[in-house]
């Protein structure tokens, strides 16, 4: 019973950053999936829309500031991949990841322009930021809201995926663009869909993860966006299953060594796993086996 | 003679620096089966992908039913009736067959359900297979998925690039059955082959292409028999 008193909270912790990082890694999955692209800005997105928040609720009702909040940062993944992807479509694939990592350092120093360089307190939101108990272990709401939102969301854009007709588009798209083409779909909007959802997790992975930390820098999205990338490649990248799985193991792993008392080493943990994958099972847990059949 | 549904003055095509169609005219009369012959790199593919806007024309007008298509995106062409089976059949693996034949109906807004059961009754072994992922079916089938996906979308031309390529003899014979079935339910078919025998014998009209240009058109039983054509793709 003392065991499971003092290694709840962490466990819970972990669940609860597995949830937030597995939003963050749908949209590096999916992106990828469709684009081939590690678009290096998502990260980069989900700290601007932890901003946005700062901002739009200091001069707003959070009732306001929230669904702006997610409108905005799904405005701005769209604008991203108009301006900095659509161009180079055609381009070497080395050529838009080039240009992904411009829009990443664009925001951050865009950030660092507004915010000039200091740490902006996250707004509490009310109920879901109140301290609750759960079995002798204290902690924020958030901490309970957060998988059960992300399993609801996960299953909802599954379904999504599986079922509709731009479900049915995006998967055409993501294994042959030019078939697609044929079929009549319009790859541009597939891909401005994959971007808006993407966007659109990732600013609910944010206000899910900034109303446990308090406070947003320009760089906040350095570090969450590599390891969401880490969780996306350990599933299996293109796989939403595999990201969200993945997602949960990394969140879950890091707060165990927390809990061991290792903390300095839990990022170390996560880019060690990173490494081993790419030695052990370079397409991850439920990546894509490469059957081109000819 | 019907009239002109697909007529395309002076076509030409370019990648980078190469001039892959150098001028093509041609007609495509409504109810025909046409063909269009050659060899490797004559410029076959590069044209039907040009009617298809997959590639934009660098010079030259295609004309469809009276509008203009030259350099209009895939979608408004798909939509104005004409489809193109690709080369190499391009069935979408993953999705299970249904949900190819669905993809080829992405832009039909209304009810499918009679042009699915037309597919399944030109194909019976795509109704057996419905639910299995398209790359598990073989070539013939996968030709025949990539057939009946392109009738989803109803069109009014079809275009096919070697449907004959890398199948069974036996096969190509159903397909090229098959071809004229369609045509016989009224699609118009523009088909490129390099089995010019078989392309030939079903077609009411062919042309020869070289280098990126025509250089000998007729009907297909003219063709059959002309000598320059025996001698140099029909090996007889």
């Amino acid at each position: 019973m003392q065991f499971l008193q003092n290694s709840l909270p962490y466990l819970l912790a972990g669940i609860s950053v597995g949830g937030q990082y597995a939003l963050i890694a749908i949209g590096y999955t999916m992106v990828y999936g469709i684009l081939r692209l590690i678009n290096f800005a998502h990260g980069d997105v989900f700290m601007a829309a932890g901003l946005m928040m700062v901002y739009l609720s200091a001069t707003l009702p959070l009732y306001l500031a929230i669904p702006l909040t997610l409108l905005a940062t799904v405005l701005l993944g769209f604008i991203i991949e108009r301006v900095a992807y659509k161009p180079l479509r055609s381009a070497p694939r080395m050529s838009v990841m080039i240009s992904a990592i411009g829009v990443s350092y664009l925001i951050q120093n865009c950030a660092l322009y507004f915010t000039g360089g200091l740490a902006k307190v996250y707004p509490a939101i009310p109920w879901i930021s109140d301290t609750i108990t759960v079995w002798g272990a204290v902690t924020k709401r958030v901490t309970l809201i957060t998988p059960i939102l992300t399993l609801v969301l996960v299953v909802v854009l599954v379904l999504f995926i599986r079922y509709t007709k731009i479900g049915l588009a995006m998967r055409a798209v993501a294994k042959d663009f030019e078939t697609s083409q044929l079929m009549g779909i319009k790859i541009n909007s597939v891909i401005s869909v994959t971007f808006i959802i993407g966007s659109l997790l990732a600013a609910v992975g944010s206000l899910l993860y900034f109303s446990n930390y308090a406070s947003v820098t320009p760089t906040s999205g350095g570090m969450p966006g590599l390891k969401c990338f880490v969780a996306a490649v350990f599933g299996g990248i293109g796989s939403i299953p595999g990201a969200v799985i993945g997602a949960f193991i990394i969140g879950i792993c890091e707060n165990i060594i927390k809990g061991l008392g290792w903390t300095t080493f839990s990022d170390a943990f996560t880019f060690a796993l990173l490494i081993v994958i790419l030695l052990v099972k370079p397409t991850g847990l439920f990546g894509e086996k490469a059957t081109d059949k000819v | 003679m019907n009239e002109s549904i697909l007529h395309i003055e002076n076509l030409q095509v370019r990648y980078g620096g190469i001039e892959a169609v150098k001028g093509v005219s041609l007609d495509v009369h409504e109810g025909e089966i046409v063909t269009l012959i050659g060899a490797n790199g004559a410029g076959k593919s590069s044209t039907l992908r040009a009617i298809a806007g997959l590639e934009k024309a660098a010079g030259g007008s295609i004309i469809f039913r009276g509008d203009n298509i030259t350099g209009r995106d895939p979608t408004t062409i798909v939509k104005k009736g004409v489809t193109l089976v690709p080369e190499g059949r391009r069935i979408f693996p993953d999705l299970t067959v249904l949900e190819n034949l669905k993809v080829g109906a992405y832009l039909r807004g209304d009810d499918i359900n009679s042009d699915l059961a037309w597919v399944y009754e030109l194909f019976p072994r795509l109704k057996e297979r419905s639910w299995q992922p398209g790359g598990t079916l073989s070539g013939g089938e996968q030709q025949m998925l990539a057939v009946g996906r392109a009738l989803m979308s109803r069109p009014k031309l079809m275009m096919m690039d070697e449907p004959s390529l890398g199948l069974a003899p036996l096969v190509v014979k159903d397909i090229f059955s098959i071809i004229k079935t369609i045509n016989r339910q009224g699609v118009t078919i523009l088909l490129i082959e390099q089995n010019a025998n078989m392309a030939l014998k079903i077609a009411d009209s062919a042309y020869v292409m070289e280098t990126g240009h025509i250089t000998l058109s007729g009907s297909g039983a003219e063709l059959l028999q002309n000598e320059g054509v025996k001698a140099a793709y029909l090996g007889t």
